[in-house]
């Protein structure tokens, strides 16, 4: 055979391969407003930068006339291409494809590029759209999560992983995506569960439609099992490529840095936050008044809104903040934004980004519902995760400090590089109202005039204690500055810890409160 | 699912904060003692058989209903000798967990 005849016949192979589950499939799944697995990727990835690998890969069950049966690429394309210029690496579910079931060799893929984004370090990008295991293959298709969930397991903390939830991703499926650092979903179109309506519908006769139970709304606002999300496929693809701008390639690469550029004259920090601690603003403006180009990346945006996490630049290097936000449940912490921000803290120190935090909270949410949901156990991971955490640490106190919220929101004593106040801030153990009614309960309950004595006592406890400067006379504060100087010193802070060396004792490895 | 934009109060230890109130928050259900007479299920499942009716006296330990559920038949037995009141499901009833099931005096 001649070589053009060969070549001929690869692009024939290409061709059929390329058709996916046919057709008719195709267009299955353009009714659902879906696009392809390999449309997905190019709408992804930089432009003509995709290199496929495996596209002739086929199952190998031969049970319940399978053999008989050609599934192309076994339903998951895998393969690399650049984001912005970096490589990344990628496999995508053809859900066209047998219902982008996983079998054998199906899972062999993803693990293949699983293994080769780790050898690398590069980052991962998972695209599920798949009717879960391929029933046909039995514990051949359990054995495929399995080596899929261990390597997302060991690849965690050196490469960032991404999952992508693009159509179905139910049974034990969605702990792929539960165990990577970041998921996206698609309003109508991603769904996750560990057991699906019909099951809920036959064991509790409970009515349920997938939307409402695993739909894209409820994992962003209520489980917080997603990170992202978006009302289209495309909005979904843009969101992914931000987030990849501001994160390293691996945990031994620094941020890339970005060209510096000032925050826009929109947000003035003096007047953003009232002096009266019992009044809510968003704290989403002070952090714009202080990133580059006033330009803040959230993160859970819809869930456990009381705190704010997310990625902006400073001085063109990318900051991980953590902020109390008042204009939501004052701003305390609970279970859900424990949960929430001790996990991106950790994210953070793991790949050298430094942290941000904007203190302005009243303390833990008080009630039984708090206490038995085990608020004690979920609030401790925030300590656990400032105290681990050796990347530096900028601390500003906004406003309200009180109590246990004071330690836990990155203060000295979890080692926090730099601690700042402004001249709002409120660093004590708890707020007036509380602390006057505790301390000079005898004052007020033996004078004539309870309520007189009691607001008395308010002022006098306020005036002496609702300020920063007992906090900086130990030190732990570092330095009370006004709100528009904040910016100058977070960039001195970050240019002076960028040789920081901690060592944290050696071990093989700690026991986080999960 | 929008959550609400009216500013709601928030007692923090007396402080009162003026703030957007989740809907978690809003639709936490107020703590109630749990009976000691009621014998929830456990578990979703399925009432497969009641062993007990109303006015029976009962022992510690004897089996009162058969429920199927997790593929398994699980036999709730009685936790204090006493007098079966009151018999809310009958054979056949699907319930969630939690659902009174029976009431023992």
């Amino acid at each position: 055979m001649a070589v053009d005849k060969k070549i001929k016949e690869l692009q024939e192979k290409r061709k059929k391969v390329l058709l996916g589950g046919g057709e008719q499939a195709i267009e299955k799944q353009k009714a659902m407003g879906k696009r392809t697995a390999r449309e997905r990727i190019m709408s992804l990835l930089d432009r003509n930068s995709f290199i496929e690998y495996d596209m002739f890969v086929e199952h190998d069950a031969r049970d319940f006339d399978m053999d008989k049966k050609s599934l192309p690429s076994d339903g998951v394309i895998i393969g690399s291409g650049t984001i912005n210029g970096s490589p990344v690496a990628v496999f995508a579910q053809d859900f066209t494809v047998a219902g982008g079931s996983l079998g054998h060799m199906h899972s062999r893929k993803i693990v293949k590029i699983m293994d080769h984004a780790l050898k690398m370090r590069i980052p991962l990008i998972g695209i599920n759209d798949s009717g879960g295991a391929r029933i046909q293959e039995g514990v051949n298709s359990l054995a495929g999560y399995g080596e899929i969930f261990f390597r997302n397991t060991i690849s965690s903390g050196i490469i960032p992983q991404i999952s992508v939830i693009l159509g179905p991703c139910a049974g034990g499926a969605v702990y792929s995506p539960a165990l990577m650092d970041f998921v996206f979903v698609v309003d109508n179109i991603s769904k996750m569960f560990i057991t699906g309506p019909e099951v809920i519908k036959t064991v509790l006769g409970e009515e349920i439609s997938m939307e409402e139970l695993g739909g894209a709304r409820v994992h962003s606002e209520i489980t917080g099992n997603a990170h992202f999300f978006a009302e289209s496929e495309d909005e979904c693809f843009e969101q992914i490529k931000k987030l990849v701008s501001f994160i390293p390639a691996n945990n031994t690469h620094n941020t890339i840095i970005a060209e510096t550029s000032e925050p826009d004259g929109r947000f003035n920090p003096e007047k953003i936050v009232p002096d009266d601690p019992t009044l809510p603003y968003d704290v989403k403006d002070v952090i714009r008044s202080i990133v580059d180009k006033s330009e803040f990346f959230e993160i859970m945006e819809l869930y456990a809104k009381n705190i704010v996490i997310g990625f902006g630049r400073m001085g063109g290097r990318t900051t991980g903040f953590v902020a109390n936000q008042p204009l939501e449940m004052a701003g305390v912490l609970d279970v859900d934004s424990s949960d929430k921000a001790a996990r991106f803290i950790r994210y953070c120190d793991a790949f050298n980004i430094p942290i941000v935090t904007l203190v302005d909270l009243p303390g833990y949410l008080p009630g039984v519902d708090q206490e038995h949901a085990g608020v004690i156990r979920h609030g401790a991971k925030i300590l656990y995760a400032y105290s681990e955490a050796t990347v530096p640490k900028l601390t500003v106190i906004l406003r309200k400090a009180y109590g246990g919220g004071y330690i836990a929101m990155s203060s000295r004593h979890l080692r926090a590089d730099f601690v700042f106040a402004w001249p709002t801030a409120e660093i004590a153990v708890m707020g007036p109202e509380g602390a006057a009614n505790i301390i000079f309960k005898k004052e007020i309950t033996s004078s004539d005039d309870p309520e007189a004595m009691r607001k008395k006592k308010v002022e006098e406890y306020k005036a002496k204690f609702a300020n920063p400067y007992v906090a900086a006379s130990r030190g732990y504060v570092d330095a009370v500055i006004e709100p528009k100087e904040t910016r100058r010193f977070l960039l001195h802070a970050m240019e002076v810890s960028q040789n920081k060396v901690v060592k944290l004792l050696d071990k093989k490895h700690g026991i986080p409160p999960f | 699912m929008q959550e609400s934009d009216d500013l709601g109060i928030l007692n923090i230890n007396n402080s009162l904060y003026r703030t957007r109130l989740s809907r978690k928050f809003r639709n936490r259900k107020p703590y109630k003692p749990s009976d000691p007479g009621i014998i929830p299920s456990f578990i979703p499942g399925t009432v497969l058989e009641i062993l007990v009716k109303k006015g029976q006296k009962v022992n510690e330990g004897d089996d009162l209903i058969i429920l199927d559920a997790m593929k398994m038949q699980n036999r709730l037995k009685c936790h204090k000798k006493g007098k079966i009141k009151k018999i809310f499901v009958k054979k056949g009833d699907r319930v969630s967990k939690g659902t009174n099931l029976i009431e023992i005096e």
